[in-house]
């Protein structure tokens, strides 16, 4: 194998796997350690800058960063990140001093923003302190898009949002609520020098075709309409029985919504096995914890209607076949269809884009699927000054994700108003920065905690169920919160090998606890992988690879279960092995820094 | 601050027929300098037990004095251990395996605790052909006490105050070839590919067991001119590494090449030639090892691997024809069996 290239901003990026598997590319290790600290202030600023909503991620991300964690792969459990992120937000000290003080020099320069979600605010928060004159149009009396409208009040408290929304609109934001933008020509027209879209995925799946779809009339909802219309309370009741159809988390929102708007009988029900089910694991979870059974393999057939009025639905038993390639098929198992009672029926299959008010010959082309056609990596449209991003660029995905695109399209917008090439994109911000300062001491808490992961606390059940405004998790308390901040690794400290200084003494193959270090002649990646001291089975764990050694062998160490815990670096005589923290973040438009 | 290792292990960490992990066989973190070879062969034992699937409740680790006899608290954490008085490691060895030959023993010293103030005990050892594998972490000076000459050293060897060793030194496995010994090797701490097989077929040998380890001191004797650094002795492992010669041991997988010779030209204009076993030398042939010895003496060289062994060893207890049972075990009525059998052996020599 060649030596491999540390300069390379990428692959110790990639070893801070939680960092490396965010979306935004938030530095998780840094901020936890701040924690761990009680410096919430300061791990609130490194998540503001990265992901914008430290408070409503804290509480809702689908934390791709979790089955990221190396601590999966050496125990269990990750540490719960998304929890830390909260407590960062919960017990934050003045954080607005610290943010970007308006007015801001202008710089002549009007932007449109369509829709008023996490994509858009995204890209108004990094581009107002740039100078830029930010108009923002959303049809919802507030901003926050699906995070207002979606995510209901028992996990995400209106003041949080509120707050956090808050932050970006007072760098000097121009709003317009509660209007609807209906055509994208009359947009074009007033002469904005970029318009960036985030409208997100309005329009809930119906089930159009199934018999008594319309003989059961307003009983039968489409969720995220129905989430949006209790978020805004026009919706404050439902009946006793009530079917709710899908597996994603917006499922398990109305679910357990229902049961707080009088639902005494909640029932989820999906088409395919538990396991299947697109909810996160955590959200599925909460939502048994509060009693609600879930009707796995159960395919929606038909709404039962007597008397002009629904009282139930008819259901097809199936079972899943997995086929060669793993594809998956529901065979129906042949006994008798089941019938489960209903006031009330919930929608939530999922949802779609749609752009009704983009006029089809003003040069922004869609594809068969009527998502519009976007640079991957600008979010340009194929009219140049029409950016993307969010669900309403890609499909449904989610909050982190949406946020991760309004930093890149904000970079793509601000090239592109200052005529330069938006292809040519920012490096990013990289340091690395020697921790030691003693014989056994280093800068950072290099001892690895033999702890599981501590559980957040729930609100009582009892109280929480009867108001849909009471949060359900508590979050966890300062001393909680320590703990589970000691048992991340440190993954963003990492190990540098220096090839002159080694005496290849051994010491550290000896004292590595997961017997990452091989000493040996080089070879393929593929006969390494195989000779190594312990397994190194994961190929998308890197193999970090020295130059050679006055023996003709080189340094060989498996990233993959790597504890960071510095004791290679402790009893080498020569420092060749040496820890060094990792900071690696985004370029944010213009370059600018927050934290 | 990580002066307590993890207790997270590689979760695919394989596992011996016993059913036990390499962490089983792990002891304390280590107190030592970081990078002392001592470390690195305690790593060696541990590895070389548990690919052995030892037990460790039938493992005794017995010591003395030194940065070498500090290192059994640094494996088989779940071993019987004795760090005993200096240099007196091999009586107390010989008595506690008088009273258990049921237990496996490694004695661990120095070059100080062996060859200065324990040189009557070990000399004595070796006579008795104890069955005890006996590793001398032997690094030339006396790093406990700031690295002056031990009796090891070589004569010219220059240690970390710059001055050049005047006195001869004591070649701990010549000494034991000539005393009789039964398994003599030599073998370096940073040569695991050597020193693993070396300890299990030492663990292996019934009788008395010497691996001569160079292990280098990275603190006093680690300098340019030192016969026993790092930097000289890896200059050589080139060559020892294909050096590996253990018979009658089918784990070994190492190559061994037919006998030649490196020359390593260092700093001060002296030569050091590594030997590798030849084939027509017979390590069974006690007076070939003795020529061998004395050529690669005479010549400058260090010679690694194994040296001598005597495959018809007979320990203390054959010797002395003592019970099969170990004597911490014969109870009272069989050490004592009355008056009547005292009547029947009187009678027997009248």
């Amino acid at each position: 194998m060649n030596p491999t290239n540390i300069q390379d901003p990428e692959y110790f990026h990639k070893v801070v796997d939680c960092q490396y598997a965010c979306p935004a590319h938030t530095p998780v290790p840094a901020y936890i350690r701040l924690i761990a600290a009680e410096r919430y202030t300061e791990a609130y600023m490194i998540n503001w800058e990265s992901n914008v909503f430290p408070g409503v991620l804290g509480r809702t991300c689908d934390r791709p960063c979790e089955p990221a964690c190396r601590r999966v792969r050496v125990e269990e459990e990750p540490v719960a990140i998304c929890r830390l992120k909260r407590v960062a937000a919960d017990f934050k000290g003045d954080v607005k001093a610290l943010m970007p003080q308006g007015p801001f020099t202008p710089n002549g320069k009007k932007i449109a923003l369509i829709g008023g979600g996490p994509a858009s605010l995204t890209v108004a928060r990094d581009l107002a302190p740039l100078g830029y004159e930010i108009h923002l149009f959303d049809e919802q009396p507030a901003g926050g898009g699906m995070m207002r409208s979606q995510i209901p009040s028992f996990r995400l408290p209106e003041s949080v949002l509120d707050e956090e929304v808050g932050y970006i609109l007072d760098l000097g934001i121009h709003t317009q609520f509660l209007t609807y933008v209906s055509s994208m020509r009359e947009i074009l027209r007033q002469g904005y020098d970029a318009i960036f879209v985030g409208t997100g995925a309005p329009r809930g799946r119906d089930l159009a075709d199934l018999p008594g779809r319309m003989e059961a009339g307003a009983n039968v909802r489409i969720g995220i309409e129905f989430l949006a219309g209790v978020a805004f309370e026009h919706t404050t009741n439902i009946g006793k029985k009530v079917i709710v159809l899908g597996g994603g988390n917006t499922a398990m929102d109305c679910c357990r919504t229902s049961l707080r708007l009088g639902g005494d009988a909640v029932k989820v029900v999906v088409r395919s096995p538990k396991t299947d089910m697109k909810a996160s694991p955590w959200e599925i979870e909460d939502a048994e914890h509060e009693g609600i059974p879930i009707y796995e393999n159960h395919v929606p057939k038909s709404f039962v209607i007597e008397n002009g009025k629904l009282v139930g639905m008819k259901f097809e038993k199936v079972q899943a076949v997995y086929g060669e390639n793993g594809k998956r098929n529901l065979v129906p198992t042949g006994e008798p269809e089941v019938f489960l009672e209903a006031d009330d029926v919930l929608i939530a299959v999922g949802q779609e884009n749609a752009f009704p008010w983009i006029e089809r010959d003003l040069g922004i082309d869609f594809d068969k699927w009527e998502i519009p056609v976007l640079d991957k990596k600008t979010f340009q449209s194929t009219l140049p000054q029409v950016f993307f991003g969010g669900d309403a660029a890609m499909g449904p995905k989610n909050v982190i994700t949406a946020v991760a695109q309004g930093h890149s399209a904000a970079v793509s917008i601000d090239l592109y108003c200052s005529e330069k090439d938006i292809q040519q994109r920012p490096s990013p911000y990289t340091n690395l920065i020697h921790q030691k300062m003693g014989i056994h001491e280093w800068m950072y808490e290099s001892d690895v905690a033999p702890d599981l992961r501590f559980k957040v606390p729930h609100a009582d059940k009892a109280k929480s169920l009867k108001d849909r405004l009471l949060e359900v998790e508590l979050g966890f308390n300062p001393e909680t919160a320590l703990k589970e901040a000691h048992r991340c690794l440190n993954c963003d400290v990492q190990t540098i090998f220096t090839t002159a200084r080694c005496i290849e003494c051994d010491a550290c193959v000896d004292i590595c606890p997961t017997s990452c270090i091989t000493f040996t002649e080089n070879d393929t990646e593929e006969t390494l992988r195989t000779q190594l001291n312990a397994p190194a089975h994961e190929w998308s764990q890197d193999l970090y690879v020295s130059t050679e050694l006055p023996t003709k062998r080189v340094m060989i160490k498996d990233e993959n279960v790597c504890l960071h815990c510095g004791l290679c670096a402790e009893r080498c005589p020569t420092a060749a092995w040496d820890m060094q923290k990792y900071l690696y973040n985004t370029a944010k438009a213009g370059g600018i820094k927050y934290s | 601050m990580t002066f307590v290792r993890p207790v997270f292990r590689h979760p695919e960490s394989p596992k011996n027929k016993l059913g036990y992990t390499r962490k089983f066989y792990e002891g304390a973190l280590s107190t030592l300098c970081a990078g002392c070879g001592h470390d690195s062969v305690s790593g060696a034992i541990i590895q070389a037990c548990f690919e052995m699937a030892v037990e460790p409740h039938r493992v005794a680790k017995l010591s003395g004095i030194g940065c070498s006899s500090k290192t059994p608290t640094y494996f088989l954490a779940n071993s019987h251990g004795f760090n005993s008085v200096h240099g007196r490691m091999p009586s107390v060895a010989t008595g506690a395996y008088l009273a258990n030959r049921d237990l496996m023993y490694i004695g661990v010293s120095g070059d100080g605790d062996s060859a200065s103030i324990g040189m009557g005990q070990f000399v004595h050892a070796i006579r008795r052909n104890l069955n005890i594998t006996y590793i001398i972490m032997n690094n030339g000076c006396y790093g406990l006490t700031k690295g002056q000459d031990s009796a090891t050293a070589d004569k010219g060897s220059v240690n970390k105050t710059g001055a050049a060793n005047m006195y001869n030194a004591i070649d701990m496995a010549g000494l034991a070839l000539e005393l009789g010994a039964t398994f003599i090797a030599r073998s370096f701490s940073g040569d695991k590919e050597q020193l693993i097989p070396m300890i299990k077929a030492a663990m292996s040998h019934p009788g008395f067991a010497l691996i001569d380890v160079v292990s280098p001191c990275v603190t006093f004797n680690n300098n340019v001119g030192s016969t026993k650094s790092y930097d000289y002795t890896r200059e050589h492992m080139e060559a020892t590494a294909a050096v590996d010669f253990v018979p009658m041991m089918t784990e070994i997988t190492t190559e061994y090449n037919e006998g030649d010779a490196v020359t390593v030209p260092l700093h001060d204009g002296s030569l050091i030639h590594l030997s590798k076993l030849a084939k027509d030398w017979d390590p069974r042939d006690r007076q070939s090892a003795v020529n061998r010895l004395y050529q690669a003496k005479a010549q400058g060289e260090i010679l690694t691997g194994l040296i001598y062994i005597d495959t018809e060893s007979r320990d203390l207890h054959s010797i002395l024809h003592t019970t099969e049972q170990p004597l911490n075990l014969v109870e009272q009525h069989q050490l004592c069996p009355g008056s009547t059998v005292l009547e029947q052996i009187n009678a027997g020599l009248r």
